[in-house]
């Protein structure tokens, strides 16, 4: 068995302490050792940004990073978005325009979209369309994920 | 049938009911799933698209620490070589054994050959490595045409080719052959002023799903074994699973997990019956996911296909005859959906002479799976681009060719049944009146394309169970997996019976022990057969909250009325109560309500659709940009209209990418060499402009609200549509699949 580490990290603002193997993926670490299943693995290396999550304010796909990297970070997932009794503006505008089917890609996209808004409040329709090209939807086409971005940048901007 | 009724409930767009969930991460999909003692299985693949197994040993993989069981196909009850029903046609048990376990040959690279269960996932991958298998190598065959030649490699040698009633003496790929005709094709052909005949070609595409397959099984010391998985149907797998182990069904539950997208590809199982079987011989819980390139490889994609169509018309542009030849690569066991291209392909049109010969023939790839509205794509790929170029030598606009020859009620389809209402002529009218298709289109290399496309949808069985709770809500229990927002579609149906909000039903996808039998969800079924089911539970609530105000009141049933929520009494007495005001009185008048509904309707109702694209050509890369794209489509009645548009645009962006990039790219020794996301070039959302779907209403009058199936025919129009519209750009026909930079630049003769 491959002795694991102790690592500590914030994530969603909580400091939180676990115990990993060096070749444990953040992913792994969060849905397998914390619970926080709100991460997807649809490819499991980089390619379709369901397990995106934001680490020190920077967005990545969580399957390509290390657990044990994550020493001493900060990390944002799905699960710190909503206040306790307020959804995010992001993820009311997701629901406000059925901007999911099967939704698996959805946490993935909202974390996409929350870095992209962080950065840029007031994103052109081609700016989405380009920041949200490292996240794959087979269900919707995007328009509506295309659409409920736009209104919530027109929400959190106003 | 076309008036316009007054709903209050359907056709609005309320936030779908599993919404929060989905959007704080919080639902729980099929690889969520976690237990105390969970042990972690991977299947160990074949490398060889073609060999024989000479011998398989796990020793060394058992003594691996960590490693609590490895089963291989020696662990599955001897399959017999016969025909199961499971409920989604038939199937031959030993072919669907051999896909879950091979036995005595591998016939795909990827196919199963054995399964580890670990205490982690990385140390069963581990232990999948140091299980040695011996293969004897056989040459693979991987092109349907050479699949089908005299001499080719034979997959199985007890396949013989079923034409028409006949077996064959021989051995073939070929497992069958149909034909559909009517009337008389010669006639129909010698009527015609211009004849087109063109050869097609598509390759193998994956439904693309964005969540891998995943299985955890466990088996109870009572012998009651559980499988929690992302399905398309519960009860399918519940059925797949009894024959596979060769267990009673009654002993097997199937708790549907939130489905990560199926398309089609999750009603087959995999990985169910490998998880069965781990945690049958570990005596734990057992979790076996696959990985991406497990998904390539080891699952059903839909088949590569080869299509000829012949199609003659008057210069008045009367289509006279049209003749099909498709031959379809079911994968390494029979079962490509040939029979549905057959009926789809020339659906569009009333033609009065047509043949159609289909051929299923098996070749070293995965066995093929459904992928939304199977068999249809590839088939009108073929006819709507002889359509359109029939259109264009007699100079008539595309769409006015379709509308001279457009399908209606009562016209018969080639292999037999006779249209009911149905939508064709009214999805063409729209498109041609809309703003897209008049707005100017000239500038060099942009062109303008149009197609059509059908399916027939499904009805089979549904059950909904409907418990009135004392506030006024209703709980409504159903056995549908929710892919795109049917606990909402569904709810509705009921709310609207009832007179109540959307919001007051909480609708619940349950175990196949907790709800009545109900088929997969898939055939662009659920909105309409469960839909329809949770329609007929609510008028069972109805009547019988019309006997408790009747006993409230003292009065016959005959007495009391229901509208709009309210009940009332129609003689003599002034008496009134709403809805919400009985079910807090449900005690008093006799104890709790609960309505069921079970259906197995046959009026599916077919649905059309008529797609209208714009793409540039740059002629220096190949790359093919689509710059509109509208989607108009029969809903018959749309219940949430979010939820259609989105079945809309989300098939024809699939399409999309089966036209330009999808496709399996093998080498020769039949490995798939793009197994991967990136390699598998499916479109994201910088590849696409906004799609404007729009919603046609013709109501079905199968269906007490007109509902009709939305789900599959906005794939089956995109790819002709868009080869249409590459020809109206650069006046070149492309006739293969995808139509990729590298095939525009070889057609354009740059390389």
């Amino acid at each position: 068995m491959a002795r694991k580490s102790h690592v500590q990290t914030t994530i969603n603002g909580e400091t939180v302490e676990f115990l990993c193997e060096s070749r444990q993926s953040l992913l792994e670490v969060l849905r397998d050792e914390l619970y926080l299943t709100g991460a997807k693995e649809g490819c499991n290396n980089g390619n379709c940004g369901a397990c995106s999550v934001i680490l020190d304010g920077r967005l990545v796909n969580s399957c390509l990073v290390l657990g044990v990297e994550t020493e001493g970070k900060s990390v944002e997932t799905i699960e710190g978005l909503a206040e306790p009794d307020k959804l995010h503006p992001i993820q009311d505008a997701f629901l406000e325009n059925a901007a999911l089917q099967c939704g698996i890609c959805t946490p993935g996209f909202i974390m996409s979209a929350k870095a992209l808004l962080d950065s840029n409040p007031n994103p052109t329709e081609h700016e989405i369309r380009y920041w949200l090209a490292g996240n794959l939807c087979r269900c919707t086409g995007y328009d509506k994920i295309v659409k409920a971005v736009m209104d919530a940048a027109k929400e959190t901007s106003a | 049938m076309t008036e316009k009724k007054e709903y209050k409930v359907i056709g609005t767009r309320p936030i779908r009911h599993d919404g929060v969930d989905k959007v704080t991460g919080r639902a729980l999909y099929g690889a969520d799933f976690q237990m105390t003692g969970l042990l972690h299985g991977r299947v160990l693949r074949s490398p060889h698209a073609h060999a024989r197994i000479v011998s398989i040993d796990t020793s060394r993989a058992e003594a691996y620490p960590g490693v609590k069981g490895v089963a291989t196909a020696q662990d599955l009850p001897d399959a017999e070589d016969r025909i199961a029903d499971l409920g989604e046609g038939a199937v031959n048990l030993k072919y669907l054994c051999d896909n879950i376990l091979a036995s005595d040959k591998v016939l795909y690279k990827g196919h199963a050959v054995a399964a580890v269960a670990a205490t982690s996932p990385h140390i069963a991958e581990e232990a999948c490595t140091l299980i040695d298998v011996e293969y004897e190598v056989l040459p693979p065959v991987l092109e349907v045409r050479q699949a089908m030649e005299a001499d080719a490699p034979l997959l199985h040698e007890t396949l013989k080719t079923t034409s028409m009633g006949e077996t064959a003496d021989e051995p073939s790929n070929v497992a069958s052959h149909i034909q559909h005709q009517l009337g008389d094709p010669e006639k129909g052909f010698a009527e015609a002023d211009i004849v087109v005949e063109r050869d097609f070609v598509t390759g193998t595409v994956h439904q693309g799903y964005i969540e891998p397959h995943n299985a955890t099984a466990h088996f109870n010391q009572d012998g009651q074994l559980t499988i929690w998985c992302s399905t398309q149907g519960a009860f399918t797998v519940r059925e797949q699973v009894a024959e596979i182990l060769q267990y009673p069904i009654s002993k097997i539950k199937v708790v549907p997990m939130e489905i990560g997208g199926g398309f089609g590809g999750k009603i087959s199982v995999y990985i169910k019956p490998v998880a069965a079987l781990l945690a049958k011989k570990t005596g734990k819980p057992v979790k076996v996911l696959m990985n991406r390139a497990d998904v390539f490889e080891g699952t059903g994609p839909t088949p590569a296909s080869y299509v000829r169509v012949k199609m003659g018309a008057t210069k008045e542009g009367k289509i006279t005859a049209a003749e099909a030849y498709l031959a379809f690569e079911a994968g390494a066991y029979p079962g490509a959906p040939v029979g549905p291209g057959a009926m789809c392909i020339f659906a569009p049109y009333n033609i009065e002479n047509v043949i159609i010969d289909g051929y299923d023939v098996v070749v070293n790839k995965p066995k093929t799976a459904p992928y939304r509205a199977p068999g249809a794509p590839n088939a009108a790929f073929g006819s709507e681009s002889v359509v359109d170029e029939i259109a264009e030598k007699l100079g008539i606009d595309p769409l006015e060719i379709r509308l001279r020859n457009g399908a209606k009620e009562g016209d018969r389809r080639a292999d037999g049944p006779v249209h009911p209402r149905i939508g064709c002529i009214e999805t063409v009218e729209t498109a041609k009146a809309h703003p897209h298709y008049t707005a100017p289109n000239g500038q060099k290399h942009h062109g303008r394309g149009v197609a059509s496309g059908y399916w027939f949808n499904i009805g089979l069985e549904s059950s909904v169970t409907i418990n009135v709770n004392a506030d006024g809500t209703i709980n409504l229990i159903e056995g549908s997996t929710d892919i795109g927002g049917t606990r909402s579609s569904i709810a509705m149906q009921a709310a609207e019976v009832l007179g109540i909000p959307a919001e007051s039903v909480n609708p619940s996808v349950v175990d196949t022990n907790s709800v009545g039998y109900t088929a997969v969800t898939g055939g662009s079924r659920t909105t309409y057969a469960t839909g329809y089911a949770a329609y007929e539970a609510a008028q069972d609530v109805k009547r019988k909250m019309i006997a408790r105000a009747a006993k409230l009141w003292e009065v016959d049933e005959d007495n009391v009325q229901f509208a709009d929520g309210e009940f009332s009494c129609i003689n003599g007495k002034e008496e009134q109560i709403s809805f919400r005001d009985l079910c807090g009185r449900l005690g008093q008048t006799g104890g709790p309500v609960v309505g069921s509904g079970t259906v197995n309707p046959g009026g599916a109702g077919g649905a059309y659709a008529t797609h209208i694209v714009d793409v540039a050509v740059d002629e220096e890369t190949g790359k093919v940009e689509i710059l509109r794209y509208t989607a108009v489509q029969d809903a018959g009645r749309a219940i949430h209209p979010s939820y259609v548009e989105g079945q809309i645009q989300g098939g024809a962006v699939q399409g999309i990418g089966w036209a330009l990039n999808e496709e399996y790219i093998y080498n020769d020794e039949g490995t798939m060499t793009n197994a991967s996301f990136l390699d598998y070039r499916m479109p994201t959302c910088l590849d696409l402009p906004m799609i404007d779907a729009v919603i046609v209403e013709v109501p079905n009058p199968g269906h007490p609200y007109g509902v009709r199936g939305v789900g599959e025919v906005p794939i089956v129009p995109p790819m002709a549509a868009i080869a249409n519209a590459i020809y109206d750009a650069i006046g070149i026909r492309m006739t293969e699949l995808p139509m990729s930079p590298d095939r525009l630049l070889k057609a354009m003769g740059k390389i």
